[in-house]
């Protein structure tokens, strides 16, 4: 006779604590991920469904394993068909598919983490080390509209749902078993004919009968409110952010020799920032990349960020560039217009006067608004963080700056940077002050 | 016999079981298994848990009691993600090698299958684990409960203590070398009770409390000579430490001067556990093959007995067929040779050859065919072997013949396996050999051991690898492996890479 013990009401998740340790890890690890993945994926790629494997570094368990590649093994194998001692069979990774491979397992390696675009923009902030003020940020609306969202028990009058309401009072008045006016009438009428009829002592003792029902019936009547206050509903109204259309986002970029790995990854952290924030408030966002020497070409993202080309730099191709374009494919009309240019503020000197008047004449116009961020090095933060002095492209830009509410600028040396930068660009307050001292 | 034949009628009627009927069916089926095949039994406990639980129990390598660890998380979700997929059932039952022996059965089985998994875990794994000699030899099933309990609530103290950072520091790299962490040729100790325990751990701490740093300042002793060769002084120095070492964590655990006491402790804990899995790991076909043979030995004689009917039969034969299905190696399903299929079909073909042999099994077994006592062969093929030594002596030529089996070739530099024997004459002996090999632990797990450190000098803690075959150690792997026993060591590890046969060195790698 068996002990027997029935554990099914025991508490569940008994590994609760082990999944929470490993996820702990996990997150680590989907960091580093998210982080490789904006230095190495596209821009477009940095927001949206990310799968990340597991194991990797911190959550994989290593241990002696024999390698595959080496030495002489000997496999026994059931279900021999037609071979003879001496055959031949091609190993897999060798071309012909359907031979055996005795190693194959299960493994725990194609294990995935799929990550919803909110967790991936925390887990890409979080590394900015900046939690959840970016959110506030990009959620920053301009415009709302009122959108049907179903019903709700309080509201304004203007909005009661008559159908809904009288649904409910409906339902209510069947479950309260509400006397119905048919019902009433039907017995004033019966009571009526009783006394147009003879008045015999049956048909008065019915009468009376009657009348004290249908005293009963209007009292309940009145107790049960054909429509009360619980049954009404209002329409409920949702404030929709009402998205802009389209924008366009162009990213400027000096490639020559002086933009190293350094000032490429920080731009492309930076730009990735601008096209998530981008894509929060428009349905539609595209990117333009121009990158420039002395002369410039639109390119797509892998010649943007991974070729170096040497030679000059003019800024103001790309000026011209991005101004042809805009003519060419993105009318005003219809699209919003964003640009950044990073730049490690090198440029020959004629030239910068010329982006001046390019940007103040043509593009500022066009341009919804235009960052412009200067790479820095590291140790140059602490001469440059302060003053007004600097290259001469920045130089030249603090001019368009005084000009224009809508051009921005600012120098970034790491990582760390990038977010306060972003934000002192772009959010609503900086941009209205500086109109109001401008007024 | 007649006990049973004085209740006629059935054991259970339909899928739905309760616990009379569970317990009612177990004394039966105990009854008819120990009438025929003379089963020995620990006592048994069998726990309902419902399939949520199997899946826990499944990520806690299916200990009832374990400490708590982020791998088994990751084990947990890969599991349940499988599982959520449909992509492969939960097993019946786990049964664990404790005393009393403790059975899961999930709650959704019908009864006919709470009886197949009765038979299968509480009677076939049962007796395995309490006669075989691996499990008699190598783990203690009265203790291994309190043990476990034991390092659970020792690894939470330390995490309260020490944080879960500084744990998982321990734990991670010990995982590392579990397979290195046992002892394969001399007996571990026993465990020592809760009593002793509590003692030895409150001198240790008694220890730590009254460790005084200023008795390392004295000068040494003047005794030793200091002009002995060096070569004898490394023969000395190995010795001393006890040299070659196999079991790594052992080694580390006694020897490494950088860890505290507890740190020794969840090492020990790790390694404790490691060779309690040890013999499991050498028994799996012997064990599975016991254990299926065992149910349908016991499910036919219900039947015939006419203890359960023909639809409870069908299902549970559905149920034996599912689990001992073998496909060829060339069908998209084969992912390996199956434990319980060949185990059953072994123990089968033992009792074919000892009841009708053939000439051919006259010749290959002499011992065994016609001798008719196949219970009293299987008993001490159970008791006596694990999986390499119960293939090389009864892999017969008509099992060969019957599975088709055939032997590659593979030689890594290659481009081609070559079929080096199939299932005829010449190849039976070739075949059988390289199978039993083939689960042979000791020769399939790279061997790894310390085999010099100067812990008066450099401490450079040196490993050799034994090259069998050519086979070397995968590179990443070994790599975070190293860099783990260096986090345990704190000093210098290198690992040496020797041929078996020639020794001469093949590779050197110093963690990083």
């Amino acid at each position: 006779m068996p002990i027997f013990i029935d554990r099914r009401l025991n508490p569940k998740d008994r590994s609760l604590g082990n999944r929470q340790r490993f996820l702990r890890r996990a997150r680590e690890e989907l960091k580093r991920s998210i982080r490789d993945r904006v230095r190495s994926g596209r821009i477009s790629d940095a927001d949206g469904e990310q799968a990340v494997s597991i194991p990797t570094r911190s959550t994989d368990e290593p241990r002696f394993e024999a390698a595959k590649d080496s030495g002489r093994r000997e496999h026994v194998l059931p279900g021999n068909k037609h071979f003879v001692p001496g055959d031949r069979l091609r190993k897999p990774g060798h071309g012909a598919a359907g031979t055996p491979d005795p190693s194959m397992k299960d493994s725990e390696d194609d294990f995935r983490f799929v990550l919803s675009r909110e967790e991936v923009l925390d887990l890409f902030f979080e590394d900015l080390e900046l939690p959840d003020m970016v959110k506030l940020s990009l959620k920053e609306i301009l415009a709302f509209r009122p959108r049907r969202a179903g019903f709700a028990a309080t509201g304004s009058p203007t909005n009661i749902n008559v159908g809904r309401t009288m649904r409910n009072s409906y339902g209510r008045r069947i479950a309260l078993k509400r006397p119905k006016r048919e019902e009433v009438d039907a017995i004033r009428q019966e009571i009526a004919e009783l006394e147009s009829g003879s008045q015999s002592p049956v048909a008065r003792q019915r009468i009376a009968a009657l009348q004290a029902e249908v005293e009963r019936l209007e009292r309940k009547r009145r107790l049960i409110a054909y429509v009360d206050p619980v049954d009404i509903r209002f329409n409920r109204f949702e404030a929709q952010p009402i998205p802009n259309a389209k924008a366009v986002m162009f990213c400027l970029m000096d490639v020559s020799g002086s933009m190293g790995e350094r000032e490429k990854d920080l731009a492309k952290r930076f730009f990735v920032l601008l096209h998530l924030f981008l894509k929060c408030r428009y349905d539609r966002t595209e990117i333009v990349f121009i990158s420039h020497t002395h002369e410039a070409q639109e390119v797509n993202e892998e010649t943007f960020f991974y070729s170096t080309q040497s030679g000059g730099t003019v800024v103001s191709t790309a000026l011209e560039k991005m101004h042809r374009i805009i003519a060419e494919r993105y009318p005003g009309s219809e699209w919003n217009i964003y640009a950044a240019q990073a730049s490690d503020g090198d440029n020959a000197a004629a030239d910068s006067h010329r982006c001046i008047t390019l940007l103040d004449e043509e593009i500022m116009r066009l341009c919804q608004y235009y960052a412009y961020v200067e790479i820095i090095d590291e140790r140059e933060r602490h001469i440059f963080g302060t003053t007004e002095n600097g290259t001469s492209l920045w130089r030249a830009y603090s001019s368009v700056n005084a000009n224009w509410p809508n051009f921005q600028m600012t120098r970034i040396a790491d990582a760390a940077d990038i977010y306060p930068v972003f934000r002192q660009l772009f959010t609503r307050q900086a941009t209205a002050e500086k109109l109001r001292v401008r007024r | 016999m007649n006990a049973t034949s004085r209740k006629p009628g059935l054991l259970f009627s339909g899928p739905d079981w309760d616990f009379g009927t569970l317990s009612q069916a177990f004394d039966v089926i105990e009854r008819v298994a120990i009438e025929e095949l003379n089963l020995d039994i620990h006592p048994v406990q069998m726990e309902i848990i419902s399939s949520e639980q199997m899946l826990d129990a499944y990520s806690s390598i299916g200990m009832p009691l374990m400490y708590r660890h982020w791998s088994f998380g990751k084990h947990f979700l890969y599991q349940e993600q499988l599982y959520r997929k449909g992509g492969r059932g939960l097993a019946y039952e786990i049964v664990i090698n404790s005393n009393p022996c403790i059975v899961y059965l999930m709650e959704e089985n019908t009864m006919a299958l709470q009886a197949l998994v009765t038979a299968h875990a509480a009677l076939g794994h049962n007796h395995f684990f309490k006669n075989n000699y691996l499990f008699k030899e190598w783990t203690d099933a009265g203790t291994i409960l309190s043990y476990l309990d034991f390092a659970k609530n020792y690894i939470a103290r330390c995490e309260e203590r020490h944080g879960l950072a500084a744990v998982e520091a321990i734990l991670d790299p010990a995982h590392a070398l579990m397979e290195q962490g046992v002892f394969r040729y001399r007996r571990p100790p026993k465990l020592s009770s809760e009593k002793q325990r509590q003692g030895l751990r409150e001198r240790l701490e008694y220890e730590e409390r009254s460790y005084n740093d200023l008795w390392r300042t004295l000068p040494p002793s003047k005794s030793g000579s200091q002009v002995e060769g060096s070569e004898s002084k490394t023969a000395e120095r190995r010795k001393s430490l006890n040299l070659p070492e196999e079991n790594l964590l052992y080694f580390l655990e006694k020897n490494s001067l950088i860890l505290e006491p507890w740190q020794r402790e969840i090492l020990r804990i790790v390694r404790v556990i490691a060779q309690y899995f040890y013999p499991q790991r050498q028994t799996q076909v012997m064990n599975e093959g016991c254990a299926t043979f065992v149910h349908y030995t016991v499910m036919n004689a219900l039947f015939d007995r006419g203890l359960i009917n023909e639809g409870a039969m069908l299902e549970i034969l559905r149920n034996h067929c599912n689990v001992t299905f073998q496909p060829a190696f060339d069908d998209p399903r084969y992912t390996g040779i199956n434990p319980y299929a060949l185990g059953l079909d072994l123990m089968q073909d033992i009792r074919r050859i000892s009841t009708e042999p053939t000439e051919e099994d006259r010749d290959w077994f002499p011992d065994i065919a016609g001798k008719c006592d196949w219970r009293a062969t299987l008993l001490n093929a159970w008791a006596n072997h694990r999986d390499e030594s119960f293939i090389r002596q009864y892999l017969s030529p008509t099992l060969i013949r019957k599975w088709r089996l055939f032997l590659l070739s593979d030689t890594a530099s290659e481009p081609h396996y070559e079929v080096a024997s199939i299932h005829n004459e010449r190849g039976y002996e070739k075949i059988r050999s390289a199978l039993a090999h083939s689960y042979d632990i000791g020769a399939s797990r790279s061997d790894i051991q310390v085999v010099d450190v100067d812990l008066l000098g450099d401490r450079h803690l040196r490993l050799e690898h034994k090259v069998a075959d050519g086979v070397l150690l995968e590179d990443g792997s070994c790599g975070a492996t190293l860099r783990h026993i260096r986090r345990l060591w704190g000093y210098k590890v290198s690992l040496v890479g020797v041929d078996a046969d020639t020794g001469a060195k093949i590779y050197e790698r110093l963690s990083d």
